[in-house]
């Protein structure tokens, strides 16, 4: 199997996610600084989580001084996709990756770092990899302090169609892919129809966010990779 | 906000301990047919779960929210790439919301 292993491969990979981060993190500082956090705080969380969703959920708990168990839940609920999301890249890691570059790279192993990753033909290395993780960390740190130091000065409308812009990237991950490969068409519906259920149905709409995404992700792959399983020179396409 | 530090050890600690184990953990090549299928899966499953319907909300109105839904269907079915596929769906989402305010 190929292995990539191109820090400048990883780099330009990594640009767009830069970006997109730019954005979103910019929209996490201004929040932080609203609810009364300093701005080398909301940087410090940044620097040190790299997380859209488990950062916006802690600021609220931090802001109003929430117990320490209630924020270690918070965010291992809303966290925990990445231990689905790191199993699958164990795979995907090619023999140049150590062991201290895996605690390295599991740092910076976001939605979207992984999904890079795991849209690569053949198996990635640890040069192609810190490329890759590189820029995106500078734009999500950049992207807090200037959203915590200077947030006001955007125009609102512009804010608020930067918010797309992750989601955008995710289509543009999935579509190729589901447009190629008809079962991955098939799991893209069933998440998608399962993740409406949990989003607008009574009852299944009270469960967090945070376990939805497992729930749902793993009953669409589960039930995709027993009824069209792939075939060893297809997973390596992953 | 004397213990700011101890929130962010928690939060820092919890999060990156989620991510670092099982990619140390798990160091081997897994050869069962339906784990390697699931794990093929599994990205496109949590983007799609992660994308939808959260999409629709993600502007705040979901008349531009739809819009930059739709071209990033559009430009993403033919090919291209992240960044342009980000890039006009914002602007199709501005767009769409200076529509929506002036007119």
């Amino acid at each position: 199997m190929k292995e990539i292993n191109s820090f400048t491969k990883g780099l330009h990979n990594g640009l767009p996610i830069c970006f997109g981060y730019l954005s979103v993190a910019f929209a996490f500082g201004i929040f932080a600084v609203a609810n009364g956090l300093a701005p080398f705080e909301a940087l410090l969380i940044s620097a040190t989580n790299v997380t859209s969703a488990g950062q916006l959920a802690a600021v609220p708990i931090i802001a109003s001084g929430g117990t320490l168990a209630e924020l270690a839940v918070s965010q291992l609920v809303i966290n925990l996709r990445y231990a689905l999301m790191s199993v699958s890249l164990s795979q995907k890691l090619g023999r140049s990756v150590r062991l201290a570059d895996r605690f390295l790279i599991a740092f910076v192993n976001t939605d979207e770092v992984f999904a890079v990753a795991s849209s690569q033909n053949g198996t990635v290395g640890r040069r192609y990899l810190y490329g890759l993780i590189l820029t995106p960390f500078l734009g999500w740190t950049a992207g807090t302090i200037l959203g915590a130091v200077a947030g006001n000065l955007l125009p609102d409308i512009i804010v608020r169609a930067l918010g797309i812009a992750i989601y955008g990237m995710f289509i543009a991950i999935i579509l190729p892919k589901a447009k190629a490969h008809r079962p991955t068409a098939i799991c893209v519906l069933i998440a998608v129809a399962l993740s409406c259920a949990f989003y607008y149905l009574p009852v299944l709409n009270e469960i967090p966010s945070g376990f939805t995404i497992i729930i749902c992700a793993v009953l669409a792959a589960a039930v995709m990779a027993v009824a069209a399983p792939v075939k060893a020179e297809e997973e390596s396409h992953g | 906000m004397g213990n700011f530090f101890l929130y962010l050890a928690v939060m820092a600690g919890v999060t990156y301990l989620v991510r670092m184990l099982p990619l140390v953990l798990v160091r081997r090549r897994i050869e069962n047919r339906f784990v390697l299928s699931f794990l093929y899966y599994i990205p496109y499953a949590v983007l799609s779960v992660m994308t939808f319907p959260a999409i629709f909300y993600a502007t705040g109105d979901w008349r531009s929210a739809a819009a930059g839904c739709i071209g990033a269907l559009a430009l993403s079915f033919f090919g291209k790439s992240l960044l342009q596929v980000a890039a006009c769906s914002c602007l199709l989402a501005l767009a769409a919301e200076l529509v929506v305010r002036f007119l």
